[in-house]
């Protein structure tokens, strides 16, 4: 959060309809997020998806873990669930299948999704759960104030890592991937365009698909490294992106301030979880199994 | 409501305390149960697995507890009745997340079959001292709702209650067992499906726009929201107002708290129960749950049969725990004593609400095997003097 205090807007501002009304919770904005914070654009996208798609907004659940990124099931007009740190994935396994007729979402952070919530990630990825995960990466632990990640990229610096990070940074479209997702995409906050057809089609997908988006931490990452402002750092990422669609995962890997590679890696089909669980079931015991879900092939 | 037949295995049986704990759940209407493997608990999971698939329900193995509780928690709010079971180490990480369950009011069972501890300890034998962690396992003020069956027969009938419970007063609830009763064989009636009484999940009566999933007035419980319907709401862990939105300051907090504590304490006559024997004119009352109750009825038969007037009090709810009952026992017999296989956890309770009106005496153990009645003997004699 920020200790940046905007200028209030005017009047003729604060009267204007905001576009997005219909999928934002607005009696819950202004929102806590820092000016020239990545994930302004990032929620923007996630709603154009659901604008482009013509969703049933009725049968749409956002459910986020603990963080910046966390907050965004808090702000989107939909069935929403901030869960615990780490835990947003089999909370969103749980409510997927408990109803598998919603489209379930989870949007959540680098931190929550691949440090705390690593293992959780893994499996839910390994059983193809019917789930679509938007993975905001800004390299750093922002809500308890810029720790090191799983993400920092070696040498940056963090409140933790004050001459620089040690560790080799987690590379999560191969996590992804060689877990088992169906689907895995990488842009930058930038690329609204681009990362809305991403979610979009992450969205369409049937089982685990992921999408990474690189975005700015202003206030932390960005002033721990003298990186300049979140703006700068934004544009930064977009024009040092390289589009390699089909990229080996293994090249993905993300360097301190340097080239990222984005694009779409993993589209594949593979029956999801339920899928299994139905065939499994239907090989016990015949005709006499009513499929669990019904006629639950999409997500 | 009643029980569906389809869902409840009517007859006879000769089940252990873990089997006819699923088929409880089974009757109970659960329909999605997350586990992980627990020695001594899993066979409660390994049942539910095998009958889930022509009762409409779902399985699914997770891959720690800390997604098993998770995952219920996620599709009791996608509208089933749900349940995990563990003990032990998973107890511990499951903690965690029973605190978000109590603070977004989430109804599900969480049954740990006690075995002994610390850390790994006993997996394959009893313990009851899981008992404090059940009431303050979890970090923050809250009320926790707990049933201690001490029989297979038990295990099926207070599953039921545990769900019943946790829909009535819309908050997890505790189921512990031990090792012990979890592994013992003994016959098992399940009654016919119109005999079991279930307590279906209330959902608001205003329509999407007007409902909030956190209105409540006083003790009241709120009824919860339907997902998927248009009512769009939103849960958090954090400390929320009545629309479930986050607010960070001591006035919520109080708000929030107050009625955690509240929908409990207020409720508590309702909740409370327990069996008495041999109360009314006993001088030594003997206090006991779970397995220990059942241990501690050869120690009184001997001492009865020597002339020793004591009674006994099976607590069948240990949280909460029956406070006014200790407190009118406690002025009006010479001695309360506390059987239990822990060094000494709800005896600290009953210490408390006997209020040095009469003279309180823990017989524990450490755990690994349970009483020998000698000691209990021992233990009666010596209060009675
Ligand atoms: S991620 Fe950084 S810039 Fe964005 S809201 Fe959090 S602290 Fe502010």
């Amino acid at each position: 959060m920020s200790p940046i205090i905007a200028e209030p807007p005017s009047k003729d501002v604060r009267d204007q309809k905001h576009p997005m009304e219909k999928l934002l919770r607005m009696d819950r904005i202004p929102h806590i997020w820092c000016p020239t914070c990545g994930l302004g654009t990032t929620v923007t996208a996630l709603a154009m998806a659901f604008e482009e798609l013509e969703l049933d907004l009725d049968k749409v659940a956002v459910v986020s873990g603990i963080g910046c990124t966390g907050r965004v099931a808090g702000y989107m007009k939909v069935d929403s669930f901030h869960a615990t740190h780490g835990r947003a994935m089999p909370y969103a396994f749980g409510l997927a299948l408990a109803r598998p007729d919603m489209k379930v979402i989870v949007f959540s952070g680098d931190g929550d999704l691949a440090s705390i919530g690593g293992n959780h990630f893994i499996h839910a990825a390994r059983r193809n759960a019917n789930l679509t995960v938007v993975c905001v990466n800004n390299f750093i632990y922002a809500m308890t104030g810029g720790q090191s990640a799983p993400t920092t990229p070696t040498t940056a610096k963090s409140s933790t890592s004050p001459y620089g990070t040690c560790e080799h940074p987690c590379n999560l479209p191969l996590l992804a991937g060689s877990s088992g997702a169906t689907y895995v995409a990488r842009w930058t906050c930038l690329h609204v365009r681009r990362l809305t057809k991403a979610i979009k089609e992450a969205i369409n997908k049937k089982g685990f698909s992921f999408v990474e988006v690189i975005a700015p931490c202003a206030t932390l990452y960005a002033r721990l490294n003298k990186l300049g402002s979140g703006l700068d750092l934004m544009r930064f990422y977009h024009e040092n992106s390289v589009i390699k669609h089909g990229a080996d995962l293994n090249e993905l890997d993300i360097d301190y301030q340097s080239k990222i590679i984005v694009g779409k890696f993993v589209d594949i089909e593979k029956p999801t979880f339920l899928d299994l669980y139905n065939q499994a079931n239907k090989r016990a015991f015949g005709d006499k199994y009513q499929p669990y879900g019904g006629d639950n092939g999409v997500k | 409501m009643q029980a569906d037949p389809k869902n409840v295995l009517t007859g006879s049986h000769y089940l252990d305390g873990n089997h006819a704990c699923a088929e409880g759940a089974l009757a109970a209407g659960c329909k999605f149960f997350a586990g992980y493997p627990l020695t001594p608990s899993t066979e409660i999971a390994e049942r539910v697995a095998r009958r889930f698939p022509m009762l409409g329900g779902i399985f699914v193995q997770m891959e720690d507890e800390l997604a098993s509780i998770t995952a219920i928690l996620g599709a009791s709010w996608g509208g089933k009745k749900t349940m995990t079971c563990t003990s032990g180490p998973g107890f511990s990480l499951m903690m965690e997340n029973f605190g978000l369950g109590i603070m977004t009011e989430t109804p599900f069972v969480l049954v740990n079959v006690q075995r002994g501890g610390p850390s790994t300890g006993l997996p394959t034998l009893p313990g009851q001292a899981d008992i404090m962690q059940a009431r303050w396992g979890s970090h923050g003020d809250y009320e926790v709702i707990a049933l201690a069956p001490d029989s297979p027969q038990e295990c099926f009938e207070f599953t039921i209650d545990a769900f019943n419970l946790s829909e009535k007063y819309r908050m997890p609830v505790l189921l512990m067992t031990d090792e012990c009763v979890g592994h013992m064989t003994e016959r098992v009636v399940i009654p016919e499906a119109d005999q079991i009484e279930l307590v279906e999940r209330r959902y608001t009566k205003k329509k999407p726009g007007e409902g909030w999933p956190f209105e409540h007035n006083g003790s009241d419980i709120p009824p919860m929201l339907p997902i998927g319907e248009g009512y769009r709401f939103h849960v958090t862990g954090l400390t929320h107002d009545y629309r479930g939105y986050p607010v960070i300051d001591a006035e919520a907090q109080k708000w929030k708290v107050e009625h955690l504590m509240d929908k409990v304490r207020k409720h508590a006559d309702e909740i409370i129960r327990y069996e008495q024997e041999g109360v009314e004119d006993a001088e030594v009352v003997v206090m006991a749950y779970g397995i220990s109750s059942r241990v501690v009825r050869r120690a009184i038969d001997q001492a009865r049969a020597e002339g020793i007037k004591v009674g006994l009090v099976k607590l069948i709810t240990i949280w909460p725990f029956a406070e006014k009952l200790v407190a009118e026992l406690s002025a009006k017999v010479k001695s309360l004593v506390m059987v239990e296989l822990n060094m000494g956890q709800l005896y600290y309770e009953m210490e408390r609400c006997a209020r040095g009106r009469c003279k309180t005496t823990l017989v524990g153990h450490t755990g690994g095997a349970v009483h020998k009645p000698e000691v209990i003997y021992a233990a009666i004699k010596e209060a009675a003097q």
